[in-house]
């Protein structure tokens, strides 16, 4: 894909001869609802993550506020639960992944020269659901009992037998956010199979258009188990089933085994597409092609198929036999492979470059780092006899933090700051974005870093209280969470400032170095583009 | 692409059969696991159907202590205690323990036992010959009754595995049965 030229058959610059200009776009919230266009789609989808990310960041402040210092201070334990649980379910169904949606819905047409999605309607749909499905999970924390307290995991019998009766509540916004991501999944897969411009052949396509067709395929396998999972749990609680009651022959632990069936693809559903997005970046700022295209495809295909036999390593300590323990211990090391493959094709496209260092990069760098840090702590975990001494420790929150926060959200920063002023058609407000960068990048340190010491120490998450040695960093923590909380007040000026269309105008390549089709269309892009399909040689 | 709703449909097609399929593998996970669990014992299962005894070489080289702890369910008001609490036994050799359950609460209330071996691998190699957990117990205000529960250890047993623990919990199911509840209430 490295050589990419192309030849417009009306699109660019002449497209506003177009027919479909003869509509005028409508004005006001009907524009937004009643949108079929993939740009408005994913402007949407975008402005909602970042709504639900601030709202899941003010729930972890109240945690950190009450963990500030040992013993109960703001919150009681019981509404500290609901705040864990509903923080992660927020940041993975409602920040992440509607955040990856939407540069999905952006970028995918626009990089293989698509006019549009392919299911423009059932698009405007697998969004719309996601605000009710967010209003009813967050709607239930003001009802009597509270909001779902067990842990994003929802392990049985917390979310059975010792849950409330807004379980249901739980459950049904699950089904809508599940049934949002299938069918987004759906669009995705479709539009790349059938809407790909003459020429852009399966090995062309840029990296980000492959990691979310890898991810769309995991999501269409995993989506539906989880909608089992939440599905066995309702008809456990309300309608006297015994699938995870012992009582009446069911196991808890069969609901471990079936809700990290889904969970550990998950996990790289959330991660896949931020490959993608570096695997763009890096290559620009080095004015380098990508080094090891190839090896990238198979590198993130080998991680999705592995992803499925890996799940057990999330219960080494249910008392597995040593069999299988080695089995899971060993199938997740081997994921490190393909993982490392990408970090050094990353660092070789960096080699001999001429690097630049703009925000886009600054990100992609602070991800390449931090993100192995995330990935060095996960081969810790792996290690079974170790996982005993780590399992349900700050160890672990410091882990998925390192691979989610400075991973997977530091890549859609990245992706942001790199694309949005192909989307407005104006240069960002580039001091605020250095601020959001830096205070972004020391702050989050200050957070997850120390909880790697707490958790080795032995403190365990999900409590609201600790024993007093843990005291000093959990300060510490707590200091540095209210500075990565604050720090995000810049980027949401930075994004309004962007949408009210202030600053430079940017030229149709952006970034000196940028190569791809979306990089040969004006800025701002278009609300139509491609409809004549480029012809990729 | 002369017709793209077609092509589209096609694939659509059959993504949303692999979705369908895939919400099926979920449920089909719940039989799949309890096969798995009772072929190889994993997850402490011990079977729940009685086995015939067959006379059998008694490998008296050999000593196994198997434990037994009694655990009563959050909400389940019974008493419920083993009479011996650790047996010595050469594999192959049949052993009768006595549970005794006691219900002071002032109804009558239906009772389900599920035992648990641990270390799970143990599980396989515990066969019953009689025990209370095979059926449910329906005990009236305050009545009292020993539950037996004969069983012999697999001289299969691997050499290693010298010492295991067996727990029975018990539920109370007499939501799930009001019909044995009335016929004795």
């Amino acid at each position: 894909m490295t050589s990419l030229s192309t030849e417009h058959q009306g699109s660019g610059h002449d497209d506003h001869h177009d027919d479909h200009h003869e509509h005028a776009i409508p004005k006001g919230i009907k524009r937004w609802l009643y949108t079929t266009n993939h740009k408005d789609i994913g402007t949407l989808y975008l402005w909602f993550a970042f709504i639900m990310f601030l709202t899941g960041g003010a729930m972890a402040m109240v945690i950190r506020a009450e963990l500030f210092q040992p013993g109960l201070q703001i919150v009681e334990p019981g509404f500290f639960n609901q705040m864990t649980t509903v923080h992660g379910l927020i940041m993975v169904f409602g920040a992440v992944m509607p955040a990856f949606t939407g540069l999905a819905n952006w970028l995918v047409p626009m990089m293989i020269g698509a006019p549009d999605m392919a299911l423009p309607r059932m698009n405007n749909w697998s969004f719309w659901i996601l605000p009710f499905a967010f209003s009813i999970l967050l709607a239930s924390l003001f009802m009597e009992g509270g909001g779902p307290a067990f842990g994003w995991t929802f392990y049985a019998p917390l979310s059975t037998t010792y849950s409330n009766d807004n379980t249901a509540l739980f459950v049904f916004s699950v089904h809508m956010m599940g049934a949002s991501s299938i069918m987004g999944a759906i669009n995705v897969i479709v539009t790349i199979f059938n809407m790909r411009a003459p020429g852009m052949t399966w090995m062309k396509m840029p990296l980000f258009v492959w990691t979310w067709l890898i991810t769309a395929f995991l999501l269409i396998a995993v989506m539906p188990v989880l909608a089992g999972a939440v599905t066995m749990v309702l008809t456990d609680k309300f309608f006297g089933t015994s699938f995870f009651d012992a009582a009446g022959g069911g196991d808890p632990v069969m609901f471990q085994h079936i809700f990290w069936f889904f969970g550990h693809p998950e996990v790289y559903i959330m991660i896949l597409p931020a490959f993608g997005i570096i695997s763009a970046i890096v290559p620009t700022f080095s004015r380098k092609p990508l080094f090891g295209y190839a090896s990238m495809v198979y590198a993130t295909t080998s991680i999705a198929l592995l992803s499925f036999i890996v799940w057990a390593h999330h219960m080494f300590t249910t008392g597995m036999p040593v069999f299988a323990e080695m089995f899971f211990m060993l199938a997740t090391m081997l994921i490190s492979v393909p993982t490392g493959v990408k970090i050094f094709n990353w660092v070789a496209t960096m080699w001999r470059g001429s690097l630049s260092f703009e925000v886009p990069m600054l990100f992609a760098l602070a991800f390449i780092v931090l993100f192995t840090i995330g990935g060095l702590s996960g081969l810790m975990l792996a290690i079974t006899p170790l996982d005993f001494q780590y399992h349900d420790t700050y160890f672990v929150v410091a882990h998925f933090h390192y691979v989610l926060v400075t991973g997977a959200i530091f890549s859609i920063m990245a992706a942001v700051y790199y694309w949005l002023p192909k989307w407005t058609g104006k240069m960002f407000d580039i001091t605020l974005a250095k601020w959001h960068f830096w205070c972004s990048l020391i702050s989050v340190n200050v957070l997850f870093f120390p909880m790697h010491f707490v958790g080795l120490a032995g403190m365990p998450r999900r409590i609201p209280d600790y024993a007093l040695q843990f005291a000093d960093f959990n300060k510490w923590i707590s200091l540095g969470g209210f500075a990565f909380g604050l720090s995000q007040l810049i980027f949401l000026a930075l994004l309004i400032k962007a949408c009210r269309k202030q600053g430079d105008p940017v030229s149709s390549q952006v970034w000196e170095g940028a190569e791809g089709l979306e990089w040969e269309i004006p800025s701002p892009a278009p609300y139509h583009t491609f409809e004549t399909p480029p012809v990729v040689k | 692409m002369a017709n793209p709703q077609g092509q589209h449909n096609k694939i659509i097609i059959k993504l949303v059969a692999v979705v369908l399929g895939m919400f099926g593998f979920g449920f089909a996970l719940v039989p799949l696991y309890d096969v798995f669990c009772d072929l190889t014992g994993l997850n402490g299962r011990t079977s729940n159907k009685a086995v015939v005894y067959e006379v059998m070489d008694i490998d008296e080289s050999r000593l196994i202590t198997v434990e037994f702890i009694t655990h009563i369910s959050k909400g389940m008001p019974w008493q419920f205690e083993v009479q011996t609490q650790q047996v010595k036994v050469h594999p192959g050799q049949v052993e009768q323990i006595n549970f005794i359950a006691k219900n002071p609460s002032g109804r009558t209330i239906v009772g389900q036992a599920v035992p648990s071996v641990s270390p799970g691998t143990a599980a396989i190699y515990l066969n019953k010959i009689e025990c209370f957990c095979f059926e449910q117990q329906v005990l009236t205000a305050g009545q009292q009754i020993a539950m037996p529960m004969r069983f012999y250890v697999d001289p299969q047993i691997p050499k290693d595995m010298t010492y295991f623990t067996v727990q029975y919990t018990l539920y109370d199911v007499s939501a799930d049965n009001p019909t044995l509840v009335q016929n004795r209430g």
